[in-house]
C-alpha cells in the first residue's frame, strides 16, 4: 500500500474535532409539492414537445393546451348543470348502487367463507373460479338480462367490485390470532359473539382494504358497462367524443372521471381512519 | 416421587382443595401421540402451583383441559366439586400476550368477561369493580385509555384485571410475563404475588423459567415428554412473602439446580 493510498483511506474528516452527523441529500430538503410539480411539469413539456413538434398527430393526442381548454369547456357544462352533468350523475347512480350491492353481497359471502368450515371448503372454489374470470366478458350477458338502463351497468360494476370485499372480509376473519380465540373461548362467548366482538373488529383493516379495491373496480365496472351497454352516462359520453375523433374531449372526460374515482377512494380511506381508528399503519392496497 | 428429600415432601396442605385433577391423560385422535398420561394433582385454596417442562412435554394440552378448551382422554377434572366439561365463569386465564382489544378501551376490556355472559348492563354495572382492581394493579387513571398507549408492562396488569373481574376461583397463567423483558418480568413476577396473596387466590402458572417457577409457587411439577407426565413434584418451602434478594440465596439456587438437573436428565436421554 503506498502512502498515497493511505490517506486516500483515511479520508477527508481525520482532524479530532470532526462531529458525525448523519448526511441528508438535497433532495431530502425539497418538499413533496415540489417534487410532485417538477414530475407534472416535465410530463407536460415532453406532451406538449411530442405533439407541437408533429411526433404524434394530434388526432391521436391532442397538446396540452387544447385538453386544458376542453377541460374549461367540460368545466363549465359541469357547473352549469349541462348535458354532462346529467351524463355524470347517472354514472355516478350507477357507481353508488354498484357499490352498495358488492358492500351488500361481498360482506355476506365474505362472512359466510370466512367463519363457516361449509363456505370455506364447497362455495370458495366457487368464488376463486368465477373471480379467474375476465368479468367484463359478462356484460353482454347482463345487458342481456337486465336492458340497457342503468340496471346492467350497476350489476356488471358491483360484480366486478364483489369479489374483492368477499377476500377481504374472508382473510380478516382468518387473522383473530389463537389467544383471542382460547380467550372467547374459556369466557363462554356464543359463536355469535366471537364474530361481532372480536372477529369482525380484527377483520375491519383487512375489509377496508378490500372496500379499496372495490372502489377502483365499481368505477371501472359502471364505464365498461356504459361502452359496452349504451345509456346516458359519462362512458357513453367518452365514447361518442371518441367516434367523433375528439380526443381532447375524451381526455377532459377522463380527467373528470379520475376525480370522481380519487374522491371515491379518498372516502373509503377517510371512513378507514375513522371506523378502524386503532390501526396505526396506514400501508394498504393503493395510495392515500 | 423424588430423591431429593431435603427439598421435597409427598403432599401438602395448605387449605381446602379447589381444584382436582385424577389420573389425566390425553390422546389427540389425529396422529394416535399420547400428550399426556396419568396426571395427577390437586390445587388448594390460597396456594401458588407452578408446572415446568421442555417444550412437547404436555404442558399446553394440560393447559388446555384445566381451562376447560379440550376434554381429556381420560381421568377426572374437577372444580370446586362440579366437572369441568367446557367453559367456566370460575376459571380466569392470562396468556403471553396481553390479548385487549384495541377498539376498546382499558375498562371496557377488563369488563369484556361479563359483558360476554351477562350483557352489557351487568358490565357497565361492573365498572366500580373495575376500577378497584385498576388500582389494586397500579393503573388507577388509565380507565379511559386504549391499548397502544399502554407499554408491555401496563398491559398485562390490565389483562390480570379481565381475569379477575368475573371473581375465579382458580387463575391459569400461561408464561403470562415471557414476552416481558427481564427487569419487567421480575416486578411483575412480584406484583402477581402480591395481587395473589392479597385475594388469596389460588394459581397455576404454565413457565419455561425454572427461577420464576421457584421464586412464585408453593409447589413445582416438573413434567416430562413423550407420553407427557408430572415426573416430579417439589414442594418450594421458601418463606413468604418472596422477595427477589431471595433469588440470590442459597437454598433458592439449591431448588433451581435439582429442578434443572432433573430436567436435563431427560433431555439428554
Amino acid at each position: 500500500m503506498s502512502n498515497l493510498e493511505r490517506i486516500a483511506d483515511v479520508g477527508p474528516n481525520d482532524d479530532d474535532n470532526t462531529v458525525w452527523t448523519e448526511k441528508t441529500g438535497w433532495m431530502d430538503r425539497v418538499p413533496r409539492w415540489a417534487k410532485m410539480l417538477l414530475v407534472f411539469v416535465i410530463f407536460v413539456l415532453l406532451w406538449d414537445f411530442v405533439t407541437r413538434f408533429g411526433f404524434v398527430s394530434r388526432i391521436i393526442l391532442p397538446t396540452p393546451l387544447e385538453t386544458l381548454f376542453d377541460l374549461i369547456f367540460v368545466g363549465k357544462n359541469l357547473v352549469s348543470g349541462g348535458y354532462m352533468l346529467g351524463a355524470l350523475w347517472i354514472t355516478l347512480l350507477e357507481v353508488f348502487y354498484g357499490f352498495l350491492l358488492a358492500i351488500a353481497i361481498g360482506f355476506t359471502l365474505g362472512v359466510i367463507v370466512g367463519e363457516t368450515a361449509f363456505g370455506e371448503e364447497a362455495i370458495m372454489p366457487y368464488l376463486v373460479a368465477i373471480d379467474t374470470m375476465p368479468k367484463v366478458a359478462f356484460a353482454p350477458l347482463f345487458v342481456a338480462w337486465l336492458g340497457f338502463d342503468i340496471d346492467s351497468k350497476v350489476a356488471l360494476a358491483a360484480f366486478i367490485a364483489t369479489f374483492p370485499i368477499v377476500v377481504g372480509t374472508a382473510a380478516g376473519l382468518h387473522a383473530a390470532d389463537t389467544n383471542s380465540r382460547n380467550l372467547f373461548k374459556t369466557m363462554g362467548a356464543t359463536r355469535w359473539q366471537a364474530l361481532t366482538k372480536m372477529k369482525l373488529p380484527m377483520a375491519l383493516p383487512q375489509i377496508f382494504t378490500g372496500l379499496k379495491i372495490a372502489s377502483v373496480g365499481v368505477m371501472a365496472g359502471a364505464i365498461t358497462g356504459e361502452f359496452l351497454g349504451g345509456g346516458k352516462g359519462f362512458g357513453e359520453l367518452i365514447r361518442t367524443a371518441a367516434s367523433q375523433l375528439n380526443t381532447p374531449r375524451v381526455f377532459s372526460l377522463i380527467l373528470y372521471l379520475s376525480v370522481v374515482g380519487m374522491a371515491l377512494f379518498s372516502f373509503v380511506s377517510w371512513m378507514q381512519r375513522r371506523v378502524v381508528f386503532w390501526q396505526k399503519d396506514r400501508v394498504s392496497a393503493g395510495s392515500e | 416421587m423424588s430423591n431429593a428429600a431435603a427439598l421435597t415432601h409427598t403432599e401438602i396442605s395448605v387449605g381446602e382443595p379447589v381444584y382436582q385433577l385424577s389420573n389425566v391423560g390425553k390422546t389427540y385422535a389425529r396422529n394416535a401421540i399420547k400428550a399426556l398420561e396419568g396426571v395427577s394433582l390437586t390445587l388448594t385454596r390460597g396456594s401458588f402451583s407452578a408446572v415446568i417442562g421442555s417444550s412437547g412435554c404436555g404442558k399446553s394440552t394440560l393447559l388446555k383441559i384445566m381451562s376447560g378448551l379440550i376434554p381429556p382422554s381420560t381421568g377426572r377434572v374437577i372444580l370446586q366439586g362440579k366437572p369441568v366439561t367446557g367453559a367456566r365463569r370460575d376459571i380466569g386465564m392470562m396468556f403471553q400476550q396481553a390479548t385487549l382489544f384495541p377498539w376498546r378501551t382499558t375498562l371496557e376490556n377488563i369488563v369484556l368477561p361479563i359483558e360476554i355472559r351477562d350483557g352489557k348492563s351487568a358490565a357497565k354495572a361492573a365498572e366500580t369493580q373495575a376500577k378497584a382492581l385498576l388500582e389494586l394493579v397500579g393503573l388507577k387513571g388509565f380507565e379511559n385509555t386504549y391499548p397502544s398507549e399502554l407499554s408491555g408492562g401496563m398491559a398485562q396488569r390490565a389483562s390480570i384485571c379481565r381475569m379477575l373481574i368475573t371473581e375465579p376461583a382458580v387463575l391459569l397463567l400461561d408464561e403470562p410475563f415471557s414476552a416481558l423483558d427481564e427487569l419487567t418480568r421480575d416486578f411483575m413476577n412480584m406484583e402477581l404475588q402480591r395481587i395473589c396473596t392479597s385475594r388469596n387466590a389460588t394459581a397455576f402458572l404454565v413457565t419455561h423459567s425454572i427461577p420464576e417457577a421457584v421464586i412464585l409457587s408453593d409447589v413445582v411439577y416438573v413434567m416430562k415428554p413423550r407420553p407427557g407426565r408430572v415426573a416430579e413434584v417439589v414442594n418450594i418451602d421458601l418463606p413468604r412473602p418472596r422477595t427477589l434478594d431471595m433469588m440470590t440465596t442459597p437454598k433458592f439456587g439449591e431448588i433451581v439446580e435439582h429442578i434443572r438437573g432433573s430436567l436435563d436428565k431427560e433431555a439428554f436421554k
